[in-house]
C-alpha cells in the first residue's frame, strides 16, 4: 500500500513538473502584463487582441501560413504516402527492403541534418526558396510517417477480398476504391493527422528551407521574437490555444486506436 | 495485385528529395568554394578550438540529459506499465503529451518558469529545459518494452525464490533493455543536434553544436557547415548502431503515439 501511494506520487510529481512551465503561460495568458510574472489582475484583453488583428498582423500571418503550409503537406503526403504504401507492400522483398529502409532515413535523421540537405539541393539548383521549398521539405519528412501508418493495414488485410472482388467482376479501380481504400482508410486518417501536427511543430526544417523573402511561419515568428528579448504577450494566450487544441486531438486519435484496438 | 508501380512516384520523391541531399553534405563537405576536393573543412574543424570546444561541450550536455532522464524516466515507466499501480491509459498519454507541442513554446515555458522562480538562466536551465523537453522520448519506448514484458517471468523467477531486488536485476532490468537503448538515443540524438533551444534558455551564453552548424550555413559557409553536419551525422550513426529493429517493431504495430 505504502509503494503505491509513493509510485503515484513519484508519478504526479514528475507531471507536475512537466507541466509547470505550459501551466504557467496559461495563467499569464489570462492577464494584461506585458512582463510574464506580474499579474496585473484577470482579462481576456490578450485573447481578443490576439484575434482583432491590426496590431500583430504579421502574427496573424505567421499563424496562417503555418496551417496552410500544414493542410497542403499532410493532404499531399497522404497521398503520396498511401499510394507509395500500396505499392511498396506489393514489391517484391528486396526491392521492399531498400524502400523501407530509405522510408526509414528522414524519420532517424535529427530534423537539422534534414534541414541542412534540403538547403544543400535547393541552393544546388538555383531554386529560390520560400512556400513552395518549405511545402516540399514538409512532404519529405511527414510522408514516411503516412508510409507507416498505412502499411500495418495492409498486411492485415485479407488480399482474398481483392481477389473475390476481381472475380466478382469489379474492374481494378472499383476494386480498389470499394475494397482496399475503406480498409486502409483510418491509417491514412491517423498519418494525416499526425502528418499534420509534425507540420506544424517543425521548426528546424523550415528555418533552412525558408529563405529570406520575409516568410515566416509561426515557429521562425515565435524564434525572431525570443530573440529580440521580449516575448509579444499575445503569444501566451496563443501557446494555450495550440496546447489545448493539440490536447484534444490527441485524444480523438487516442479514442481512434483504442477502438480500432477492441475491433481486432 | 500488380500494383508494385505505385510506389515509383515515391520512390523518385526520396531520391530527390532524401537520398540526393543526403549525398549533397558529403559533396560540399569534401569540397571548396569552387568546388574542388580538400579536406580543408574537417581541417579548419579540427584546428578550431571554439568548434572542437562546442562540439564536446554538446556531447558533455547530452550525456548529462541523457543520464538524467532515464535516472527521472524508468521509474516512471515502470510504475505506468504495471497493472499493480492500476495507472490509466491517459496518464501515459499526459506523459508524452508534451512531446506534441513546439519546441520553441516549450522552451519558453522553461524560460518563463526560471524567470517566475527568480531562478538564473544558465547551465541549470539548459540541462532542465533538455529534460524537460526529451524526458517523454525516454518514458515512452521504456514502457512499451516492459508492457510487453512476459510477466509469468518475474513470477517464475519469485517462485523460484528471489527476492524483489534479485527479481529486478536478473529478470526486469536485462528484459527492459532494448527500451533502455532505443531511449537513450532517442534522447541523445535530439539533445545533441538541437540549436536555438540553448541559446533561448542561457540568454545567448551558451551555443551548442547545432548552432555552430546552422550559424555557418547562415553566414554562406556552406562547404564547412556540410562537413559539421557530416561530423554531427557520424556521431549520431555510431550511436545509431546501437539501436535495433525493435523502434522497426513498434512502428509496424501501426499506433500513432
Amino acid at each position: 500500500m505504502m509503494t503505491k501511494i509513493l509510485a503515484k506520487a513519484y508519478l504526479w510529481f514528475l507531471l507536475a513538473l512537466l507541466y509547470a512551465p505550459i501551466l504557467i503561460i496559461m495563467i499569464f495568458s489570462f492577464t494584461e502584463a506585458k512582463v510574464l510574472g506580474n499579474w496585473t489582475g484577470f482579462s481576456t484583453k490578450l485573447y481578443s487582441s490576439l484575434f482583432s488583428g491590426g496590431m500583430h498582423h504579421s502574427l496573424m500571418n505567421a499563424i496562417w501560413n503555418t496551417f496552410a503550409i500544414a493542410m497542403l503537406a499532410a493532404s499531399i503526403s497522404t497521398m503520396l504516402g498511401s499510394i507509395a504504401a500500396i505499392g511498396i507492400y506489393n514489391l517484391r522483398s528486396r526491392a521492399r527492403g531498400i524502400m523501407n529502409f530509405t522510408n526509414n532515413i528522414p524519420i532517424m535523421n535529427p530534423d537539422i541534418i534534414t534541414g541542412v540537405s534540403l538547403f544543400l539541393l535547393f541552393v544546388s539548383f538555383g531554386i529560390s526558396q520560400g512556400f513552395t521549398t518549405v511545402v516540399l521539405a514538409h512532404i519529405a519528412f511527414c510522408t514516411p510517417y503516412v508510409v507507416l501508418s498505412v502499411m500495418p493495414r495492409l498486411k492485415k488485410m485479407n488480399s482474398n477480398i481483392y481477389e473475390a472482388a476481381l472475380d466478382l467482376g469489379a474492374t481494378p479501380f472499383q476494386a480498389l476504391r470499394k475494397v482496399i481504400l475503406p480498409e486502409i482508410l483510418p491509417g491514412m486518417i491517423s498519418g494525416f493527422i499526425l502528418a499534420f501536427t509534425l507540420s506544424i511543430d517543425d521548426f528546424a526544417v523550415t528555418i533552412f528551407t525558408i529563405g529570406n523573402e520575409g516568410l515566416e511561419t509561426l515557429s521562425t515568428y515565435i524564434y525572431a521574437d525570443a530573440r529580440k528579448g521580449g516575448l509579444t504577450p499575445e503569444l501566451r494566450p496563443l501557446s494555450t490555444i495550440i496546447f489545448v487544441t493539440v490536447l484534444v486531438l490527441l485524444i480523438v486519435i487516442n479514442k481512434r486506436a483504442e477502438k480500432q484496438e477492441k475491433e481486432k | 495485385m500488380r500494383r508494385r508501380n505505385w510506389s515509383l512516384p515515391y520512390a523518385l520523391f526520396l531520391l530527390v528529395f532524401v537520398v540526393i541531399p543526403l549525398l549533397l553534405i558529403v559533396l560540399y563537405a569534401f569540397t571548396d568554394e569552387e568546388g574542388a576536393f580538400t579536406m580543408a573543412n574537417f581541417r579548419k574543424f579540427l584546428m578550431h578550438p571554439e568548434a572542437m570546444n562546442t562540439f564536446i561541450y554538446s556531447i558533455g550536455i547530452a550525456i548529462i540529459t541523457t543520464i538524467v532522464c532515464l535516472v527521472l524516466g524508468y521509474p516512471a515507466a515502470y510504475i505506468l506499465s504495471q497493472k499493480q499501480f492500476n495507472t490509466s491509459k491517459t496518464m501515459v498519454v499526459l506523459f508524452i503529451l508534451p512531446m506534441w507541442v513546439n519546441i520553441l513554446i516549450r522552451t519558453l515555458a522553461t524560460v518563463a518558469l526560471f524567470d517566475f522562480l527568480q531562478l538564473p538562466l544558465g547551465e541549470g536551465a539548459l540541462v532542465f529545459g533538455m529534460v524537460y523537453n526529451f524526458l517523454p522520448f525516454m518514458i515512452y519506448p521504456i514502457y512499451n518494452t516492459l508492457q510487453k514484458m512476459d510477466k509469468s517471468l518475474i513470477e517464475a523467477a519469485q517462485d523460484l525464490g528471489a527476492n524483489p531486488l534479485k527479481v529486478f536485476n536478473k529478470v526486469i532490468l536485462p528484459l527492459s533493455a532494448p527500451g533502455i537503448v532505443s531511449g537513450i538515443v532517442m534522447v541523445f540524438m535530439p539533445t545533441v543536434s538541437t540549436f536555438a533551444i540553448a541559446e533561448l534558455l542561457t540568454m545567448n551564453n551558451i551555443k551548442l553544436f547545432g548552432t555552430t552548424v546552422q550559424e555557418n550555413i547562415y553566414n554562406g559557409m556552406w562547404n564547412y557547415g556540410a562537413a559539421l553536419s557530416l561530423i554531427m551525422l557520424l556521431l549520431i550513426g555510431i550511436m545509431g548502431l546501437f539501436t535495433n529493429d525493435e523502434d522497426n517493431a513498434q512502428n509496424e504495430s501501426g499506433g500513432v503515439i
